[in-house]
This record gives structure tokens, C-alpha cells and sequence, in this order.
């Protein structure tokens, strides 16, 4: 009888979940497949009467590159420096959400106004306040007025790097906060009376009790930000050495139709988030039942 | 409780100020170019001197056929509404056998959404385009709708897994004793009580959609199905000489200001719904 009823209940849960598990599975499982195969071939849809299998040598062809390299430093670059700017500011942000002796519910309010704007609208207002022409940020004191920041590699990913920070903080502002209000406030009063600074409760007890939270926004944003494509197209298009590894991808696939050299960036991308996420959960011990997509 | 001196809200609003300022300066500037008149353009001013609704009126000239802006605009609002839609339907589903029933394979579902939800798009962008083209989806609302489905499910299952973990089950049973039949127990009872996390997983997924750019400059290639966000990596100025920034920025207004709006209305949700989930309680 019981088994029986087991036996039901797995069936009807099979069927609820069966249609969103296809759903998923339908644009990634397949396509990465895919994906794979047209990596090993030469397909490039301005040439369709070419192709066939090549083996590894689109890989090679794309790792032996020095714009992949370029792209792949850049990307790195832009992932290390927002996620830090983004994990202090972030922490500030929770702590004042959390803390302040009144308007907290202003601060919430404010810090989703950027989760609710598109990327790309960010991007071009970011863009439209640096550009030399019509920006007001040359105008401000202490910024030397004849600055073209979009003239020079290094003062690109400032801009950058600042529009990407602004967009995400948030998020990871609100998923600090969830750990923060975990955390037993009869611990900071027992630390309070035996003499602990602020500084020293905010090491001692906040940062290690946060840990796990930490690290699983620190995982996420990371993977996130590994893909930032959006504001570096707005902004650059990729000029002056600005490029990320998806904007090559996105060059190779659908700009210059060369699916098979395309595909070898797409895996390599795949394979670098796959190895990010086995950084943080094999080196840092993220814990991932804990997280949650974004 | 604590005694807070004159010092303390000093430095509190201080802070307060400055997370405010550093959240509204891009919105504020975006509305501030939309209002420039075109040889203001360039006075770099933060406040417009003169205020004109020039860029707006030429946004919606020339009404659906001729107006760069409408038919993005309407693809956007309604492929990201099909969409959460069908996610929703799908990901509650998913997510109530997750939350009540207990069989195999639940683990390995909630760790392939998370691992879909890690996925770069960009890995997916080749084999889409080629397989749409091939398949005459390519530059249509459904070839937009599915790979939207396919990433906002995961986020759409862990909000809502969150939320029905916390329902009070039983409530349904006492309803069933108390006379109720099970369709009215359900109606009654669960559905008020399920109804904010759905709306909140709604939201979320709806955000996301009305997000995209990767898969909308990908898989589109005229207003037959181009969205907002690719219509304004498109725009072009009223004359070849004169930059489109100022259509750019009203359009922007146009589809931020709404979303601003909604997301201040219904932000206790909201952040209920980004954390949902994010520390075990």
C-alpha cells in the first residue's frame, strides 16, 4: 500500500517537473553539444561550400591567438575588479541597510533602481556622462576637462568597470544582507561588553560568520561578470584592445558567420566558467546548495 | 536600545545620502539629456538649462511603420510577458513537486538549474543561430521566448521552491475536514497564500527578459521581433551628421522609468525574491 503510494507520488512528481526539466534542457544541453561538434569542423557560413571535420584545429587556431589572449586577460581583469570594488561597496551598503538608526527602507528602495535598469540603457548613460562632448562629467571640479575617456584603453575600462559596478552592486549588496541578518546580534553585545571595537566585532564575528554567504555571492557575480558583454558593446564595441571573450565570440559567430572558430571560443568560455565554479567550490569551499541563481 | 547622538544621525544620514545619490545620478542624467534641446546637447550641464520634448515627439513620429521605437517596444513588452507566463506555469509546477513530494532525482533537478543558471548564453549563441536559421525561427518572437524560458526557469524554481517550503501546508487538509472540497481547498486556501511568491518569481523573470540584449541582437534582424535594448544599440540620428543621442536617452526614459516605478512599488517583494533562498535559514 505504501509503496504503491510512493510509487504514485514519484510519478506525478516526474510529470510536474518533466516539462520545465525539457524546457531547461532544450537551449542548453543540445545546444552545447552542438556547439562542441561545430568546434571541431570548418563552418563558415560565407564560404558554406567549404567544411568538414578539422579536428582540434580551430582551438588551435584560436588559442595560438593573441587576440584571445587579449580578450581573455581583459575579461579576467574586468571580473577581479568589480567583484572586489563590488564585495566592499556591497558589504558598506548591506551594513548601512542593516545598521542605520532610520531610513533604512530609503536605502532598499534606492539600491533597486539599478537591478530594475536594462544593462544597455546604463551603459549609454554611463557613456553619454564621460563622453567628451556632451558629458557633465569633465565639467566636475577635480577632473581634468579634456579628458577623452574613451580614447585610451585604461580610461575605457574605468568607465567600464565603473557602469558594471553600478548595475550589479545591488544584487550583491542584498544577497550580503541575507547572511548578515543570520548572524545572532547577542553576539555583538556580548563582544560590546568584553571590549571589542567596532572594527575588531566586524572581523572577528561579521566576516567569518558571512563566510559562506561571501563566497557564494562572490561565486556568483564572479560567473556573471566572466560574461559581461553588454556594456563593453555600448561603450566600445570592443576598440582599442576593450574586447571581452564574449564580445569575440559574438565577433566570430555573428559578425563575421564563422561558426566553427566561433563554437571554439563558446566552448573555451563554457570551460572557463566550469573551471571558475570548481575554483570556488573545490579551492574556497563555496558552498553551492546554499546559493541560488541570480 | 541604544542612545543615539546628534553625531550618530549625522553620519547616518551622510551615508544614506551618498547610497541614494550613487543609485539615482544615471537616471536623473538619462532624463536630464532627454529634455536637452539639440544645441544643448553639448553644455554639459547636469541640469538642462531649457527643458524641450522634441526627443520624445520624434521617438513616436511616423506612428508604428516609421517610428524606430513602437514596434521594439511592443516586441519587447510582449515577448517578455509570453515568456514569464510560460515559466511561471512551468517553473510552479516544478517547483510545488520539489516542495511536497518526495522522490528521486530532486537534488540532481534544483543542482541542474543552478548549473544553468551559471551557464554562459554566449556558448549557446552559435548553435541557436544556426539551428533557428535552419529552422525558420530565426527573427521570430519564439525564437527569442525559448532561450528566455530555458534561463529564467532556474531563478523562476529556486524563488518559488523558497516560497512554497514556507506555505503551511496543512491549512489545505484542515479546509478538506472542515467540508471543503479538494478544488476549493486549493483555490481557497493555497492559492492566496502562494500568490505573492508567484508574483514575485513573475517579476524576476519578467526583469530578466526585458534585460536581455545577447540573445536580441543575435537571433533578430529587423523589427520584426528586435527588442528594446537591440533597437537602441541600432538607433541611428535623424540625419547622418547628428548623433542619436538624445532619441537614445528618451527611449531610454521611456522604458526605465516604468520599470522604476514598479520595482519601488512591489520592493519588499523584490528583495524577498533576489534572497529567496541565499542563506538556509
Amino acid at each position: 500500500m505504501k509503496s504503491e503510494r510512493t510509487r504514485s507520488e514519484r510519478k506525478l512528481a516526474w510529470m510536474l517537473c518533466a516539462p520545465a526539466v525539457l524546457a531547461m534542457l532544450l537551449v542548453t544541453a543540445y545546444p552545447i553539444v552542438y556547439a562542441v561538434i561545430l568546434s571541431l569542423q570548418d563552418v563558415d557560413l560565407r564560404f558554406p561550400d567549404e567544411g568538414g571535420f578539422v579536428g582540434l584545429s580551430n582551438y588551435i587556431a584560436v588559442l595560438s591567438s593573441d587576440l584571445w589572449w587579449t580578450d581573455f586577460f581583459n575579461t579576467v581583469v574586468i571580473m577581479v575588479v568589480t567583484v572586489a570594488i563590488e564585495l566592499v561597496l556591497g558589504m558598506a551598503i548591506a551594513l548601512v541597510m542593516y545598521r542605520a538608526i532610520f531610513g533604512r527602507g530609503v536605502v532598499r528602495t534606492s539600491v533597486l533602481i539599478p537591478y530594475g535598469i536594462i544593462t544597455v540603457v546604463a551603459a549609454f548613460a554611463w557613456q553619454f556622462a564621460f563622453a567628451p562632448e556632451t558629458g557633465f562629467v569633465n565639467n566636475l571640479p577635480l577632473i581634468g576637462d579634456e579628458t577623452d575617456w574613451f580614447g585610451e584603453r585604461f580610461t575605457s575600462f574605468v568607465v567600464i568597470i565603473l557602469a558594471e559596478v553600478w548595475k550589479t552592486t545591488p544584487f550583491m549588496a542584498l544577497l550580503l544582507l541575507a547572511g548578515l541578518v543570520t548572524i545572532d546580534r547577542q553576539l555583538y553585545e556580548a563582544a560590546r561588553v568584553d571590549g571589542a571595537t567596532a572594527w575588531q566585532r566586524f572581523t572577528r564575528i561579521t566576516l567569518p560568520l558571512m563566510k559562506p554567504a561571501i563566497l557564494v555571492a562572490l561565486l556568483f557575480r564572479s560567473l556573471d561578470a566572466f560574461r559581461v558583454f553588454d556594456t563593453i558593446f555600448i561603450m566600445t564595441r570592443g576598440a582599442l584592445d576593450t574586447e571581452s571573450v564574449s564580445i569575440l565570440g559574438y565577433n566570430q559567430l555573428i559578425s563575421r558567420l564563422n561558426l566553427g572558430l566561433g563554437s571554439a571560443v563558446s566552448v573555451l568560455i563554457f570551460i572557463c566558467v566550469f573551471l571558475i565554479a570548481l575554483l570556488f567550490v573545490r579551492g574556497f569551499g563555496a558552498k553551492l546548495e546554499e546559493g541560488r541563481p541570480n | 536600545m541604544e542612545q543615539h547622538s546628534g553625531r550618530d544621525y549625522a553620519l547616518w544620514t551622510i551615508a544614506i545620502a551618498l547610497v541614494v545619490i550613487f543609485a539615482l545620478i544615471p537616471v536623473l542624467w538619462l532624463i536630464s539629456i532627454s529634455l536637452k534641446p539639440p544645441e544643448a546637447l553639448t553644455d554639459q550641464r547636469f541640469i538642462p538649462s531649457e527643458i524641450s520634448f522634441d526627443n520624445y515627439k520624434s521617438l513616436f513620429e511616423g506612428g508604428i511603420d516609421d517610428s524606430p521605437f513602437i514596434k521594439p517596444l511592443i516586441n519587447s513588452i510582449v515577448i517578455a510577458l509570453i515568456t514569464t507566463v510560460i515559466a511561471i506555469v512551468l517553473a510552479s509546477f516544478c517547483a510545488y513537486a520539489i516542495a511536497r513530494l518526495e522522490f528521486p532525482g530532486k537534488r540532481v533537478i534544483l543542482a541542474g538549474a543552478l548549473a544553468i543558471a551559471m551557464f554562459p548564453p554566449i556558448s549557446t549563441v552559435g548553435p541557436l543561430f544556426d539551428m533557428w536559421r535552419a529552422l525558420g525561427l530565426y527573427d521570430t518572437y519564439v525564437g527569442l521566448i525559448i532561450p528566455y524560458l530555458t534561463f529564467s526557469l532556474p531563478l523562476a524554481i529556486y524563488v518559488l521552491v523558497a516560497f512554497f517550503r514556507e506555505i503551511p501546508w496543512e491549512l489545505e487538509q484542515a479546509a478538506q475536514v472542515d467540508g471543503a472540497t479538494p478544488f476549493q481547498a486549493f483555490t481557497k486556501v493555497i492559492v492566496p497564500l502562494a500568490a505573492p511568491g508567484v508574483f514575485t518569481a513573475a517579476i524576476l523573470v519578467f526583469i530578466f527578459c526585458w534585460n536581455d540584449f545577447l540573445f536580441a541582437i543575435s537571433l533578430t534582424s529587423s523589427d520584426a521581433s528586435r527588442t528594446v535594448p537591440a533597437a537602441l544599440a541600432f538607433f541611428t540620428g535623424e540625419s547622418a551628421f547628428t548623433a542619436p543621442t538624445g532619441s537614445i536617452a528618451a527611449a531610454a526614459v521611456v522604458v526605465t522609468v516604468p520599470i522604476i516605478v514598479f520595482v519601488l512599488f512591489f520592493q519588499r517583494r523584490i528583495v524577498a525574491g533576489l534572497t529567496a533562498g541565499a542563506v538556509k535559514g
